[in-house]
């Protein structure tokens, strides 16, 4: 797939109680199965059809995506810091090969 | 006359309403008065400006923005060791750009005096590539190019273009200035048609900008991909049904230097993120 | 500064201006969409036909997006996110799409807020549906319409 490590935003150090917007973005075509090469030939679908977030071993979110999603999936969400971990962030493809980035995270 | 007044209450009908919310109409755009005396426009302002916020949203933010994640597979190559003298573009690039790294997105294209002429940066990089480091040169529009001198740029990020365009530099400004205002294609048209005579207007739904380039190369939603300056002139002769010259191309070098020249005092966008 | 018109020119620009009064067409409102029904359709399937309540989802979508490649969508809804009080599963549909799904975001009591936000592609204007389902099975709705152009050049 793609040659390029996705982009995390995850603070380093967090107070407990804080509320932080966790941002991550992977490069990736997203192509939807409907558009069509330079001659005509459809390009197959293939997309990152699932992005999931665990801290500590445990989930927290996930999102399901489909083709409507842009190329180069971002996305946000909250998540409040309560003690010291490390995020494990995981992209399925469809086909199911899978990208993932870990950020730990310091909670004091 | 009656047919000049139609149009422009047309584009005027347009322009109305939906303009205001561009830091361009709002009046909070930065607006730059271009210091040459020769220079054709009054006020010198960033596509950014033209835009609406779900567009520059994306720019501030380095995690939102997929032109970040292309200048994040450049600083791979960056350091990457390659070819037969064993070195990575890190070692090599200061002696090979002639100019400090951190200014590079300012003053490029510049003329090079080891190349006799002006050069890109992708002249650069490839010219330093075979002699410096006995590599392949990449092609124009590679990965590996959009991704290097979108890296290299993203030093000078902020600051704020300078090109020169005097001595060894003037005869290739004068080609660029030239073909600025030539037209071309069956629909007849030169760069300053839209981007001179009608930036802050529309075009069908899309604004005009001042075709500024201080942000390439960029990640434009139109390519769904982050492409290089040459690209978009390629692509606009294209639209307007033109011959578009290889990349590369000395009369594209020529027109790089002298809308870079328009665009002296913008602040670097690189990588940015645009329509 | 405009420069001063020639004969020669204007001709040019009579087609200039025959393809902005066309396009000026593309960025008013529009009625009813494409694909009610499928929305319509998927909702009743994920509720159960359940009555939809309305307050407490905020949506953050622009009024006109001037590309529909990537077009930001996002929202945030009210929520104490505990254990028994808390937002599942919130689904985000566009009926003008050749399907309306776009996609959907599962959230747990851990995160302590319920938001997300992400760009989707929108093939024209169209409305943008965002149903949450809560913890104990009800659900609530919220709904915009997003217009998006169609850029006019540009390589």
């Amino acid at each position: 797939m793609t040659k390029i490590k996705p982009r995390v935003k995850v603070p380093s150090k967090a107070a407990v109680g804080e509320m932080l917007e966790i941002k991550a973005l992977i490069s990736h075509p997203m192509h939807t199965g409907r558009a069509k090469d330079k001659k005509g030939n459809k390009i197959p679908r293939k997309i990152i059809n699932k992005f999931s977030a665990s801290f500590d071993g445990q989930d927290v979110f996930s999102a399901n995506f489909e083709p409507a999603v842009s190329a180069n999936p971002y996305i946000a969400f909250p998540f409040k810091a309560t003690k010291s971990g490390e995020f494990k962030f995981t992209w399925v493809e469809d086909g199911g090969a899978e990208f993932t980035a870990t950020k730990t995270m310091t909670v004091s | 006359m009656r047919l000049a007044i139609s149009i422009m209450m047309a584009l005027g009908l347009l322009a109305a309403g939906a303009n205001a919310k561009t830091p361009y109409h709002d009046g909070t755009a930065e607006v730059i008065k271009p210091k040459d005396k020769d220079h054709p426009l009054g006020e010198v302002v960033s596509g950014y400006d033209f835009r609406k916020a779900m567009i520059r949203d994306v720019q501030d933010d380095d995690f939102a923005n997929p032109a970040m994640l292309v200048a994040d597979y450049g600083e791979e190559q960056w350091t990457k060791v390659e070819g037969t003298a064993g070195k990575s573009m890190s070692e090599v690039f200061q002696g090979c750009a002639e100019v400090p790294l951190n200014t590079v997105g300012a003053v490029y294209p510049r003329y090079h005096s080891a190349g006799g002429k002006v050069m890109t940066l992708e002249q650069v990089i490839n010219m330093c590539r075979e002699t410096a480091m006995g590599a392949k040169p990449y092609k124009w529009e590679s990965r590996e190019m959009l991704g290097l001198t979108a890296f290299i740029k993203l030093q000078s990020r902020g600051s704020r273009l300078e090109v020169a365009i005097d001595g060894p530099a003037s005869k290739t400004f004068e080609r660029g200035k030239e073909l600025y205002y030539t037209r071309f294609g069956q629909l007849d048209m030169s760069c300053a048609h839209c981007h001179e005579d009608n930036y802050g207007n529309y075009i069908r739904a899309d604004m005009l900008s001042q075709g500024q380039t201080n942000g390439f190369p960029l990640y434009r939603l139109k390519w769904n991909g982050v492409g290089s300056v040459h690209r978009r002139f390629r692509g606009c002769l294209e639209n307007i049904r033109a011959a578009k010259p290889p990349y590369g191309h000395e009369d594209l070098v020529a027109l790089e230097l002298y809308t870079a020249w328009r665009g002296n005092g913008l602040k670097v966008e690189t990588p940015a993120y645009r329509n | 500064m405009k420069k001063n018109l020639e004969m020669r020119e204007i001709s040019r620009r009579h087609a200039l201006g025959m393809i902005v009064a066309a396009g000026s067409v593309v960025a008013t409102g529009m009625p009813a969409f494409a694909d009610g029904a499928a929305v319509a359709s998927k909702i009743k399937g994920l509720t159960g036909a359940k009555s939809i309540g309305e307050g407490s989802i905020e949506l953050d979508l622009p009024e006109i997006a001037e590309n529909g490649n990537a077009v930001k969508v996002a929202f945030s809804i009210d929520s104490p996110m505990t254990s028994d009080n808390y937002v599942k599963t919130v689904h985000v549909m566009a009926d003008g799409n050749p399907t309306p799904d776009v996609a959907s975001f599962n959230f747990t009591p851990a995160m302590g807020a319920c938001s997300a936000s992400t760009r989707m592609r929108l093939a024209k204007t169209q409305n943008i549906i965002v149903l949450a389902e809560m913890s104990d099975g009800s659900f609530k709705q919220a709904q915009s319409i997003v217009k998006v152009t169609i850029g006019g050049c540009g390589g």
